[in-house]
């Protein structure tokens, strides 16, 4: 079990982790090198062992068998040393409803042995940070969902933890909610490490630096969004949008692209290699009024249906 | 002392809760004055002199603090509060004290209570006030180290249940109402075996005047329950932490 060594440390690194609960496979034997400063995500839908697999790298729940290091520190032989270094932001909003903002803080530096100066430094900071300073005096079950969640995170933040847990930390929130907690955990990427967990694409494509796409407690596929996107194919696909788009134009398209698809406002054309003007020339002299034409590009979902033959959010 | 301040965040949310509070606070003073003048109104009044119903409502009332103290850890056990606590680098020693100890200034304020009240109704403290007080005192901390056992066994729903059969149990075999010697048998065996009825006669020995040595067996049972509901309860946390 290697650590690493200079700028390719490894934060977390899983060997083999699996958790049964009598005769179900929460997580089937992963294996995973997270680097230190990542952002890694674990997309996949519910039930798909996320949290599970959280839960044990945070010493809550013994694996069935394997193990984990963060930061070199085993999760089985040493867990007092890895809860020092780490610390999570739940998937339920894990907070003190009868408390305010800064004395949920407090409670979380305090319990984590920071000296009074320094939670008062850090709580000030991070409520600037997720916009609650002027509610810090307030208690917290007057709070809506969103400003629930975004101290939840802030809550994971005041011992400034090596390694950082965010279990869908978007979770039921509005749009506007959650692209609000993305800036905020978009500032910190870079600065520590961040597993999280997420079972929306949008979320993981936005914030990951990696993604792997864990289905039915094993990994399915592992790489940055990118490399996913273009492990599911080497086809580009243009969507062009035009009116007076004679039959003729487009038999002759079929013989010069693969794929050639009318659709009810044109034409989308794949092949492994595009020229927007190559097309552009060859609709234009034909008569073709060209409103649009994009690349599209393939998603997440496509990703996971690819890998798993079933939609995310079935 | 990292536990201080999840004994003080503990003591808060009790603090702000108001209707628990004075159920807490009022429960023991209020039974207090209603037996009292029960026992003006009836014949047989010898067990419900103020001597006799001091140390008993006292330990009646540490009944409910128990059942107080175990929904507080229920609840928290069943929120992702108490998961996110349990990533901190605590021991599990370190949880039982942070959920005991704010109701130690309860206990105290519950005895200080009905001694005060007791007064008013006739209370003559003939013995040591301070030993009945210390006595009493264990008893309380022993009420909520039995509430801690059932708040990790029990989920909230359940606890309230449980709970209502052990304020029974106390009110029957504790020696509260009745004295244990009357009821004989199997019940003597259990009341004894407990640690209530060894608080509560510990507790009005003093009042009427017994010394330390007279009582020492009845206190360090309490003292030892007191230990081992402890003991057990920091172990069942340790089990709670790693699922």
């Amino acid at each position: 079990m290697s650590y690493g060594t200079g700028g390719n440390r490894f934060a977390i690194q899983t060997f083999s982790l699996s958790r049964k609960f009598g005769e179900l496979v929460a997580v089937d034997g992963i294996d995973l090198s997270i680097k230190e400063g990542e952002l890694f995500s674990l997309l996949g839908p519910n039930g798909a062992g996320k949290t599970t697999a959280i839960k044990m790298l945070c010493c809550l729940l013994r694996p069935s068998s394997g193990t984990a290091t963060v930061m070199g520190r085993d999760i089985h032989e040493d867990p007092m040393a890895v809860k020092q270094i780490i610390d999570v932001s739940p998937q339920e909003t894990a907070i003190a409803e009868h408390l305010n903002a800064w004395e949920n803080l407090r409670l979380i530096g305090g319990i984590r042995g920071l000296a009074k100066e320094e939670v008062k430094r850090r709580s000030e900071e991070l409520l600037e940070m997720v916009g609650l300073a002027k509610r810090a005096k307030d208690q917290v079950r007057k709070f809506s969902g969103g400003m629930k969640r975004r101290l939840s995170i802030a809550m994971a933040l005041v011992s400034d933890p090596q390694v950082l847990f965010l279990d869908e930390p978007t979770l039921g929130l509005d749009p506007q909610s959650r692209r609000g907690i993305w800036e905020h955990i978009a500032e910190l990427k870079g600065k520590k490490t961040i597993l999280l967990t997420t079972h929306y694409l949008e979320e993981a494509d936005a914030l990951a630096d990696r993604i792997a796409i864990i289905d039915e407690g094993k990994i399915a596929a592992l790489g940055t969004p990118q490399e996913l996107k273009d492990s599911i194919s080497d086809m580009r696909v243009m969507v062009v949008k035009a009116k007076n788009l004679p039959p003729d134009a487009i038999e002759g398209l079929k013989e010069i692209y693969p794929e050639v698809k009318a659709t009810e406002d044109g034409i989308e054309i794949g092949a492994k290699e595009l020229s927007f003007y190559e097309i552009v020339d060859y609709l234009r002299p034909r008569g073709v009024a060209i409103q649009s034409m994009a690349l599209k590009q393939p998603t997440l979902d496509d990703v996971f249906l690819h890998l798993t033959g079933k939609e995310l959010r079935e | 002392m990292r536990f201080a301040e999840l004994a003080i965040r503990n003591f808060k949310e009790m603090w702000r809760d108001p209707i628990s509070m004075g159920l807490e606070i009022g429960i023991p003073a209020g039974f207090l004055v209603i037996f009292w003048a029960l026992g003006r109104s009836m014949r047989d009044e010898s067990f419900l002199v103020p001597s006799m119903l001091v140390p008993g409502i006292a330990v009646f009332g540490f009944t409910f603090l128990l059942m107080f103290s175990a929904v507080v850890l229920a609840r928290d056990r069943e929120s992702a509060l108490l998961s996110r606590l349990l990533v901190a680098p605590l021991k599990p020693h370190d949880f039982i004290l942070s959920y005991s100890l704010p109701y130690i200034p309860l206990v105290i304020l519950q005895i200080l209570l009905c001694f005060g009240i007791g007064a008013l109704l006739g209370l003559e403290v003939t013995g040591n006030t301070g030993l009945a007080f210390l006595i009493l005192l264990i008893m309380g901390i022993c009420s909520v180290e039995l509430g801690m056992i059932l708040g990790l066994l029990f989920a909230v729903n359940q606890v309230s249940g449980v709970g209502s059969a052990i304020i029974t149990l106390v009110a029957v075999l504790g020696g509260i109402w009745i004295d244990l010697g009357t009821i004989g048998g199997v019940f003597y065996g259990i009341g004894n075996a407990l640690p209530f009825a060894h608080a509560i006669d510990a507790a009005r020995a003093v009042i009427i005047g017994a010394d330390f040595s007279s009582i020492a067996t009845d206190v360090y049972w309490v003292l030892g329950y007191t230990v081992v509901f402890f003991a057990l309860g920091t172990f069942l946390f340790r089990r709670r932490m790693v699922e």
